[in-house]
């Protein structure tokens, strides 16, 4: 099921809308990475898409189980293990209390093995580096079973070796998944480095102005990534020079 | 939030560009589709990284000065309390010094009477304590979470933990007369206020993404509750219980000190009451040690355990003068 966004607005209380006129489609298995400057909304959008806030205008269509949300920090729970973590994600997924305690425990291993952390599941938050807990938090966002996935920066603060190892499983684990993932950067790279397609969201208000495909010859020629990325790079500085005056 | 924040510099990096998208010269964007090296090598890397950058397992032996620095304060005052007495500026039989106590006590104990007011009181305190805590819990909670509630109740609640609990207790003696049920209202009064009013103040404490993210994963209101918002407030509850604790014990003596005789009990209290009556210091001093000990024995035996594997547990501890 796609999801579309149909000239959706927000904003808060009687401010400046920080939406405006939002529409894409995104379609289902696809990559869509959702590039802005910071301050354009994007953090909104997707709190809008997991139903966290309601859009004061337009209209949405999301799956109606609702989504996986991966946060910028890992907002892992500190009084659990990295298991624990996980499996209180599938027991609150599991509204019709359908899965027994060994059935949970033996999913949460699988998750675990999937984000390669196995022998890590006793270990807790503040034992991990701060990629480890990105990658309990993919598994835990993973645990939801949902077919949506958000993703709100979640690889902002890690270092870049880190980073690059955890695209290189996010891409692993999206294609082994079939999830749909809408992932909020603003790093241009990064958006190139991950997405099918990239969106360009303008700052206040924001709204979807531009929108590139990545294709395969993009994945494996380094030219013609940089070439995508330069075009995009100039057109979000201008989006960002605009409200120089 | 910056994108480059390196939060582990430990970790040699190969490329020198910041990658900061409005910065980087555009000429210079090589962007590499993956990191060069099959998948192997790559579970390798991962591996560790994973290793370098997790903490090592510490184990700490026992530390003594966790025993030795607290017995020393204690002897250097009792030293000190003595040479005051041996000095002879006040009549023994007002302040009697360190060795007059220690030998009442012995005294005390041989009578059973000391025994016997510990028992008591303790007992008391105990049980009255755990009634606060099975009554305060939820209506903390509830005040926490509901706003109507907590708008039209917190001042009330936050007036009661300010009042002194002795208020209560001509109240309690119109109410029960002279018995048990006068110590534990006093009690009660004295603890749960005091309890609430740290549930709620750990709630208030809880990094609202903590809720964000309970939403995000299906919790319903009890689930939020229970399973997120109770273990994430723990902390704040359970200084909330340590205060509860404290004004469980205090409100105790004041109730037991007050309140002699009828069917209630022999405590520490009515100890310390029999001992003025008496004016006798020895026995006054003897009971102000062993409520003051009882004290010292809870938080050491029971709460600093406890909060020091809460803590420990949550990556909390380090840096601390614990």
């Amino acid at each position: 099921m796609p999801v579309v966004l149909e000239n959706l607005g927000k904003r808060f209380g009687d401010g400046a809308p920080v939406l405006d006129d939002v529409n894409a489609t995104i379609e289902q298995g696809e990559f869509v990475a959702l590039l802005g400057a910071s301050g354009c909304g994007k953090s909104t959008l997707l709190n809008i898409l997991a139903g966290l806030e309601e859009p004061t205008s337009g209209a949405l269509e999301v799956p109606s189980d609702g989504a996986a949300f991966m946060f910028q920090d890992s907002a892992l729970f500190p009084w659990l293990t990295a298991r624990g973590n996980i499996e209180l994600a599938l027991q609150l997924a599991d509204k019709g209390k359908s899965l027994s305690k060994a059935a949970r425990a033996a999913r949460a291993t699988e998750l675990l093995e999937l984000v390669h952390l196995g022998g890590a599941g006793e270990k807790r938050p503040h034992e991990l580096s701060g990629g480890m807990r990105q990658r309990v938090a993919l598994a835990r966002a993973l645990a939801q079973d949902r077919q949506l996935l958000l993703m709100d920066e979640p690889f902002a603060a890690l270092d870049a070796i880190t980073r690059d190892l955890l695209h290189d499983e996010l891409e692993r684990i999206w294609k082994e998944t079939g999830r749909t993932i809408v992932f909020v950067t603003h790093n241009v790279r990064e958006a190139v480095r991950l997405g099918q397609r990239v969106l360009l969201l303008s700052s206040r208000p924001g709204r979807v102005v531009a929108e590139w495909d990545v294709t395969e010859e993009h994945r494996t020629d380094p030219g013609r990534a940089g070439e995508l990325t330069g075009t995009i790079t100039r057109r979000l500085r201008e989006e960002i020079r605009r409200h120089a005056n | 939030m910056p994108t480059d924040q390196e939060t582990r510099p430990a970790i040699p990096e190969p490329e020198v560009t910041p990658e900061d998208p409005f910065l980087e010269s555009e000429t210079r964007h090589i962007t590499s589709p993956s990191i060069k090296g099959n998948p192997d090598e790559l579970r390798a890397l991962e591996a560790g990284l994973d290793k370098l950058q997790s903490d090592a397992g510490r184990k700490a032996g026992i530390d003594w000065t966790r025993i030795l620095l607290p017995v020393a304060a204690l002897v250097v005052l009792i030293l000190a309390w003595q040479i005051y007495v041996s000095l002879g500026f006040k009549r023994r039989d007002l302040v009697p010094g360190p060795l007059d106590v220690a030998n009442h006590v012995g005294q005390l104990w041989g009578e059973g009477k000391i025994q016997e007011a510990v028992w008591t009181s303790l007992q008391r305190g105990v049980i009255g304590f755990l009634i606060s805590v099975v009554v305060a819990t939820p209506l903390g909670l509830l005040l926490a979470q509901v706003q109507p509630l907590r708008r039209a109740f917190g001042p009330l609640i936050s007036g009661l933990q300010v009042l002194p609990s002795v208020a209560w207790v001509p109240a309690a003696i119109i109410w029960f007369g002279l018995t048990d049920g006068t110590v534990y209202f006093v009690v009660l009064m004295g603890a749960i206020p005091s309890i609430i009013n740290g549930l709620i103040s750990g709630v208030d404490q809880i990094p609202p993404q903590y809720r964000s993210v309970g939403k995000v994963l299906g919790a319903n209101r009890f689930q939020l509750a229970v399973q997120i918002i109770l273990p994430a407030a723990l902390p704040g509850y359970l200084s909330g219980l340590k205060q509860g604790w404290a004004f469980s014990w205090r409100s105790l003596m004041a109730a037991e000190i007050i309140a002699v005789g009828g069917t209630i009990g022999f405590g520490l209290g009515s100890l310390l009451d029999q001992g003025r009556a008496l004016s006798d210091m020895s026995t006054v001093m003897a009971a102000i040690l062993a409520i003051l000990f009882v004290g010292i024995l809870i938080e050491l035996l029971v709460f600093a355990p406890i909060e020091r594997r809460l803590l420990h547990r949550r990556g909390l501890l380090a840096g601390s003068t614990r």
